[in-house]
């Protein structure tokens, strides 16, 4: 299911200000890359030229090429829709559908697919609240409104949605960070379990989650305020956070600036 | 199992007993008594909107009950309105059918081409398209409801005999769209009417309501995989769909109480005419408008009384909308 994630050269725009500039990097499949730097460093905007999400923003454009495996997700005649149905993603604020149920939040993805039974859906539903570790909390309550649940819980309940679907990439944008602690370590310990079966992509301004969760780290960084973000390096995570290559990655690892 | 409530630390009970003394200076003592009076004047116009409401009410109960006490009629079932006579023989049967068949034309024909027209401007046009439309859309609640009244007896009836006989050759044997061929002064013809004319509050109110969606609710069925008609389908209609009842119910009442365009567009009659596109019916406020001058005291209370009829089935309407909104409650966007 898992696939690998190949980017070369890639710039993406807000109209004519640029945010990112010439970023490449390869992520691996089943494995957790995070992504750390300073506010404003695009490692958001990035995140979301990985499915094409950033282009729904006014202005949004996006240069250079980004490869799964081998097929190019800004190749001409590629639907936007397509790459976001095999390239899910976890907002940084719980945002299931207020207006459904816990269990239509669930099979959202799959409705949007095509026809399934009840009973196929509902095997689904399950599964993936089980792999979300949520299914023993809302087993009783499916019908509920999914905006009843706790913010953690609500989180959870927006990586059920996204895995429902059995995506090849997860992209988690901050995902702990409308989170309380003990929520926060549900999450961690939810993403060691799905990098057993996805590519995991994640922004974290919590630089001990990037060492607790993540396999690989990029830093970003920009020089200066309106200048555009760039990858500064990227390497093992354990390498990261012990003998950086880059002096900027160490100073801000340790908390010199940012 | 809700996580956030373990965690969160009880904030009430940590402050120090100081704390909301150090608050109540003199500038504490002031704020005070600005939000007494501010409390104040916000109860006050709600208990006036209360007050003016009652006297509305008891205004039209009492003279209405003048002209019940003598009418020879039954009020409900009588197909005639002779208030005037003696005795007095009046109902409102034909002006309730009038006024519900007339304003349920206009929503059905109104409320979908509103939506319509609110999801283009808050998610299709380009901005240089939208904000023009939203403008000329304002423009036309702007205009005032005579020159609808004269445009639909003018132009509209004399162009609408074609698609009524269209419309008598496929759907006649109904019955409700049969047409004989006469000047379509009919409460179909009225119905359009008021369609345009309620057009566009509820595409103003609609447009606000989607445009308020908010964004991550979007994102969510994007990044699900959503073409944009899935995204409106997702997030934007469920979180707009309270809003939208209210829009409709706004219409609703400007067309059941509209006057000078029904007025001037129909041809009425005490009868109920099944053809909704033949002449004939009427409506409560036209029938006030066009019998008030000549009314003797009885014929005036008799139309009073119609009007209370009105009344009522307004309140009605917009209690059951209101019951509707409640009812999902639960999952509207508001507690996300």
């Amino acid at each position: 299911m898992a696939k690998r994630i190949d980017v070369s050269g890639l710039t993406a725009f807000y109209g004519s200000h640029k945010a990112i500039e010439d970023i490449s990097m390869t992520v691996e499949p089943r494995s957790v890359t995070a992504f750390i730097g300073p506010s404003g460093c695009g490692k958001s905007t990035f995140l979301r030229t990985l499915n094409r999400m950033h282009e729904v923003t006014p202005g949004g454009r996006v240069e250079g090429k980004v490869m799964l495996d081998d097929e190019s997700l800004y190749g001409p005649g590629v639907d936007p829709v397509a790459v976001r149905r095999t390239i899910g993603m976890v907002f940084q604020r719980p945002n299931p559908f207020p207006t459904m149920s816990i269990y239509d939040n669930v099979a959202a993805g799959l409705r949007l697919n095509g026809k399934y039974r009840k009973a196929q859906l509902d095997e689904v539903v399950e599964k993936s609240l089980r792999g979300a570790n949520l299914w023993n909390e809302v087993k009783d309550r499916l019908n509920k409104p999914g905006s009843g649940l706790s913010g953690g819980q609500q989180q959870r309940l927006c990586i059920a949605r996204a895995i429902a679907v059995e995506p090849q990439v997860l992209l988690m944008d901050e995902p702990c960070s409308a989170l309380d602690p003990i929520s926060t370590i549900a999450i961690e310990d939810l993403i060691g379990e799905l990098k057993e079966q996805y590519t995991i992509v994640i922004v974290t301004h919590n630089m001990q989650q990037a060492a607790r969760v993540s396999d690989r780290t990029a830093f970003f960084n920009l020089a200066a305020i309106g200048q555009p973000g760039k990858l500064i390096e990227i390497d093992d995570t354990e390498r990261i956070f012990s003998n950086p290559s880059v002096q900027a990655t160490e100073d801000y690892i340790s908390g010199r600036f940012g | 199992m809700d996580m956030t409530k373990t965690v969160a630390p009880p904030p009430q009970a940590e402050l120090p007993p100081e704390a909301p003394k150090g608050s109540s200076g003199t500038k504490g003592s002031a704020t005070h008594r600005g939000d007494r009076i501010f409390s104040g004047l916000t109860k006050g116009s709600g208990i006036t909107l209360l007050v003016i409401m009652a006297a509305i009410a008891a205004f039209l109960t009492w003279r209405s009950i003048n002209a019940l006490s003598v009418n020879e009629g039954n009020f409900f079932t009588t197909f005639d309105w002779n208030a005037n006579a003696d005795p007095p023989v009046f109902g409102i049967a034909v002006l309730a059918f009038g006024t519900v068949v007339s304003s349920v034309i206009a929503m059905a024909l109104a409320v979908p081409v509103a939506v319509g027209i609110a999801l283009f401007i808050s998610h299709y046009a380009p901005r240089k398209l939208a904000s023009p439309l939203a403008y000329v859309i304002d423009l036309l609640a702007a205009v005032p409801s005579i020159v609808y009244g004269l445009w639909g007896a003018l132009f509209l009836v004399p162009h609408l005999s074609g698609l009524y006989f269209w419309l008598d050759d496929y759907f006649g044997w109904t019955g409700v769209f049969a047409y004989d061929g006469g000047a379509a002064r009919s409460l179909f013809t009225v119905g359009i009417v008021l369609a345009i004319m309620i057009l566009p509050i509820v595409t103003n109110v609609s447009r606000e309501v989607f445009l308020q969606v908010p964004r991550m609710h979007e994102e969510a069925a994007l990044a699900l995989g959503a073409t944009r008609w899935e995204v409106i389908r997702m997030s934007v209609l469920p979180f707009g769909r309270s809003g939208v009842i209210s829009a409709s119910m706004l219409g609703l009442g400007r067309a059941l109480g509209e006057t000078m365009a029904v007025a001037t567009v129909l041809s009425p009659s005490f009868l109920i005419n099944p053809s909704l596109l033949n002449p004939g019916g009427g409506t409560f406020a036209q029938n006030i408008a066009a019998g008030f001058n000549e009314a003797g005291d009885i014929g005036r209370d008799a139309l009073i009384a119609s009007g209370l009829v009105l009344f009522v089935i307004t309140l009605v309407v917009n209690g059951g909308a209101r019951m509707i909104i409640a009812r999902r409650k639960e999952y509207s966007g508001a507690n996300a």
